[in-house]
């Protein structure tokens, strides 16, 4: 269902990734992954089609092996749900070049729609904020979500996350790439390692 | 408190042999979960120059953190209990996906004169989990095999993308005794 004042998915991912540089950004499970596919492939575009819960410390785990390259997580609020014991392990390393943005449509928008805690309890910028990362937004205007994509590409001053109400309406599907090894070895070529 | 009864009464060096593998393999990621059998090795990590300890919330985090390091160009470890390796079950299906190298070391509870029946389920299916998720498994049951078994679980788990789990007895680090 589509509720008036809420940001759109896509034109939030694009606006994230319109100038992205060096970012390698990491899409959860669900239509995140596809929002970032809409927005353009890339060679630093870790698609995920599983591993529900696992973003942010696949993001973790990268922006420490990078520390000089921004490291953005885009997911949803369900995978992030999943994963909320994740930002107590980031609040802890506070690693200053991770970036996570939440699409929050207060629901799980793959399996029919089903509400989610955020939409009636559940606060993940209080969350986030409780476990240490200090730069935690909600986001509800497009100037908002400018404001976070320029603060993404400071590699100093995160770890920062962000909760972006968007609207909830199913949108067509663009699907990414699936094949998982191809999709890592991509990035790590473009970040100049070679095969084993 | 919970002292785990050492099998001898010195402090021992297992944990060092370990920490010097890992040290030569160039790991720099190392994710736990803590347990009192890994506590030396942990010390070891947090003091080190080269390795970056992370504390986990829960062990399936660990799992994707590697995935993550590996994508940026670190190797990593992780390091848990035989309770958390059920934690991990679905995280593990990143591993044949990803392709990425995957060494794990377990302290094991559930066996050899365990004193918590809460332990033996998940310490009983331990192996049979990994080995059900590819995951394949060596076992060290004395401190005089360690080297050797974790000299081989590196070799196959970052030069042959072998994930492998190593499996520390608790013959090896000493059964928990329950004081009241």
């Amino acid at each position: 269902m589509s509720k008036a004042n809420l940001l759109d998915r896509r034109q939030v991912v694009s606006t994230l990734l319109a100038n992205r540089k060096d970012v390698v950004a990491i899409g959860g499970l669900g239509a995140s992954t596809n929002d970032m596919c809409a927005a353009g492939d890339h060679a630093r575009n870790f698609y995920l089609w599983g591993g529900m819960g696992g973003a942010a410390m696949i993001g973790l785990g990268l922006a420490l092996a990078q520390p000089k390259l921004p490291v953005l997580v885009i997911t949803g609020d369900g995978e992030m749900l999943m994963g909320m014991g994740s930002l107590a392990t980031i609040g802890l390393q506070k690693p200053s070049n991770l970036s996570i943005a939440v699409l929050d449509n207060e629901a799980y928008g793959e399996t029919g729609g089903q509400t989610s805690h955020t939409s009636a309890a559940a606060d993940l910028v209080g969350v986030a904020r409780a476990c240490g990362i200090g730069d935690s937004r909600a986001v509800t205007t497009m100037a908002e979500v400018e404001a976070f994509a320029k603060a993404v590409h400071d590699v100093s001053a995160g770890p920062r996350f962000a909760n972006m109400k968007i609207d909830s309406a199913s949108l067509e599907r663009i699907l990414p790439i699936r094949d998982g090894t191809y999709i890592v070895n991509r990035i790590r070529g473009d970040l100049g390692f070679q095969p084993i | 408190m919970h002292a785990r009864a050492d099998a001898a009464d010195t402090v021992p060096n297992w944990p060092d042999d370990i920490f010097a593998t890992l040290q030569r393999f160039d790991i720099r990621q190392v994710p736990y979960v803590p347990d009192a059998g890994h506590s030396r090795l942990i010390q070891r990590v947090l003091a080190s120059s080269t390795m970056r300890g992370i504390p986990l919330t829960t062990e399936e985090e660990g799992v994707a953190l590697l995935a993550g390091a590996w994508a940026g160009g670190q190797r990593g470890v992780l390091l848990m209990q035989s309770s958390g390796v059920g934690n991990c079950i679905n995280m593990l299906s990143l591993i044949p996906i990803l392709r990425f190298p995957f060494l794990t070391l377990v302290t094991m509870r559930g066996e050899w004169g365990e004193f918590n029946p809460w332990q033996v389920p998940m310490g009983s299916t331990t192996q049979g989990v990994f080995e059900l998720s590819g995951v394949q498994v060596l076992r060290a049951s004395n401190a005089a095999e360690v080297p050797a078994v974790l000299e081989a679980a590196a070799s196959q788990a970052y030069n042959a993308l072998t994930p492998t789990a190593v499996l520390l007895s608790q013959r090896l680090i000493g059964a928990k005794v329950f004081t009241k």
